[in-house]
């Protein structure tokens, strides 16, 4: 790896004079994609700022059925963690099936977030659930915070603090991961409230993950998985490469969205 | 530069290292515990794996820098002098290394299994957990076995730990 000098703030106000004195410096979270890329060569930082020191950085906590996930929780964290599991079970089955044990002890869910792999999990939960993103500057709606392939709405040196949603009445999340890397050749998400159904897609979109609106409003109205056979999805723009073509990551989609409602019917039937 | 305090297999260490030094070199260079093992180098197979205050670590991602304070096991670490570990003598007796070469991370991640299980392991659970650890020998049953076997006598024993 190129020589860097790493940073350990105990504080979150200390960091803002480590930036300033740094010519190239990148946050450093879990590291599970940015020290492979640095092993790689693929970014030189100058510096790195790991932020596993800062004081509650990975506190999970609740009001009521609110949830606030804090940027450092690890995927093993957000797996285990009580409050998810009773309130927004989905999202814990959802990290639990991140990569492999080594690495969700060490990954985060803010640094995935940022990170915004067009085949990463969480932003297809994100997006699902319509959480906020709060970070040391401002609060960003999950619609505005994902721009397109590993791009997001996050300025220069703004750091992601914490994730923030209303649980929802019902959840469930179905990936087909890719057998080598883990990362979901189609991964679709489903919640559905009182007055609301919310469906997002990752690991097919050519802009990254998004919301399958047309597939929530012909769930609002009936919610049941033959409704996945209407849907259009010629609109949408998808990726192909040598792990599957538009029509086979098409059919994945559909497949996936069908075992996430099936699963939430289920529940609801039992 | 950052000066770590760490406490590895046990002993207290303290040294001054690069910044960019992984945690697998300053193990394996810098301490001479070579048992810890690079695999793949990309964070996939687990031959580097370590316990770091309790939880299952690729070491080839890891800063050295990163462990100050921490408490390391690695393989080196988990035999009683001249007596193996239970899972290592399960792995001895189940003939669940063939090379050799991804044994290392592989105890340390069987341990982490069985003692961190809430109830009986079944054969499926340790698949699935063992999914950051390959064996290219693809001596995966006997791996499986062995694990299986420690995790049972592990249960009928009294000790609290797995040892």
């Amino acid at each position: 790896m190129n020589p860097f000098t790493l940073h350990r703030p105990s504080a979150i106000d200390l960091i803002s004079a480590m930036l300033a004195s740094s010519s190239d410096p990148k946050f450093l979270a879990g590291g599970m994609t940015l020290l492979p890329s640095m092993k790689l060569g693929l970014i030189t930082p100058s510096d790195l700022i790991d932020l596993t020191s800062l004081p509650a950085f990975g506190e999970i906590s609740n009001e009521g059925r609110r949830l606030s996930v804090g940027a450092g929780a690890t995927h093993a964290a957000v797996a285990n963690e009580r409050r998810i599991r009773e309130l927004c079970p989905a999202l814990g089955r959802l990290a639990g099936k991140i990569g492999d044990r080594h690495v969700r002890n060490r990954g985060t869910i803010g640094g995935s977030l940022a990170n915004n792999d067009p085949a990463a999990d969480y932003p297809a939960a994100i997006l699902a659930l319509d959480a906020t993103i709060h970070t040391d500057r401002r609060e960003i709606g999950s619609s505005d915070f994902f721009r397109g392939i590993f791009e997001t709405a996050l300025d220069e040196h703004e750091l992601i603090t914490s994730i923030e949603f209303e649980a929802p009445e019902r959840a469930a999340y179905a990936k087909f991961p890719h057998p080598a890397s883990g990362y979901a050749l189609a991964g679709v998400f489903v919640c559905r409230g009182d007055s609301y159904v919310r469906v997002a897609v990752t690991g097919v979109g050519s802009d990254g993950a998004f919301r399958l609106q047309e597939l929530e409003g012909k769930l609002e109205a009936q919610f049941e998985a033959s409704v996945v056979d209407t849907i259009d999805l010629s609109a949408l723009e998808f990726f192909e490469d040598r792990h599957g073509s538009r029509a086979y990551r098409e059919n994945l989609v559909r497949v996936m969205a069908r075992q996430a409602i099936a699963e939430i019917a289920a529940v609801d039937g039992a | 530069m950052t000066r770590i305090e760490a406490v590895v297999n046990g002993k207290k260490v303290t040294k001054t290292v690069d910044d960019n030094r992984l945690l697998v070199t300053f193990l394996r260079e810098d301490l001479g515990l070579t048992g810890t093992h690079v695999g793949c180098d990309t964070t996939q197979c687990g031959a580097c794996v370590v316990n770091i205050d309790g939880d299952t670590v690729k070491s080839c991602t890891s800063l050295a820098a990163g462990a100050n304070g921490c408490s390391i096991t690695t393989i080196e670490g988990v035999a009683h002098g001249e007596r193996l570990h239970r899972v290592q003598e399960a792995f001895h007796r189940h003939h669940a290394l063939q090379c050799g070469y991804c044994t290392p991370g592989l105890i340390i991640t069987a341990i982490d299994i069985i003692e961190k299980a809430q109830g009986p392991l079944d054969e499926a659970t340790v698949r699935q957990e063992l999914k950051g650890n390959l064996c290219r020998c693809t001596g995966y049953q006997n791996i499986v076995s062995a694990i299986l076997d420690a995790a049972e006598k592990y249960a009928m024993s009294s000790v609290s730990k797995v040892a």
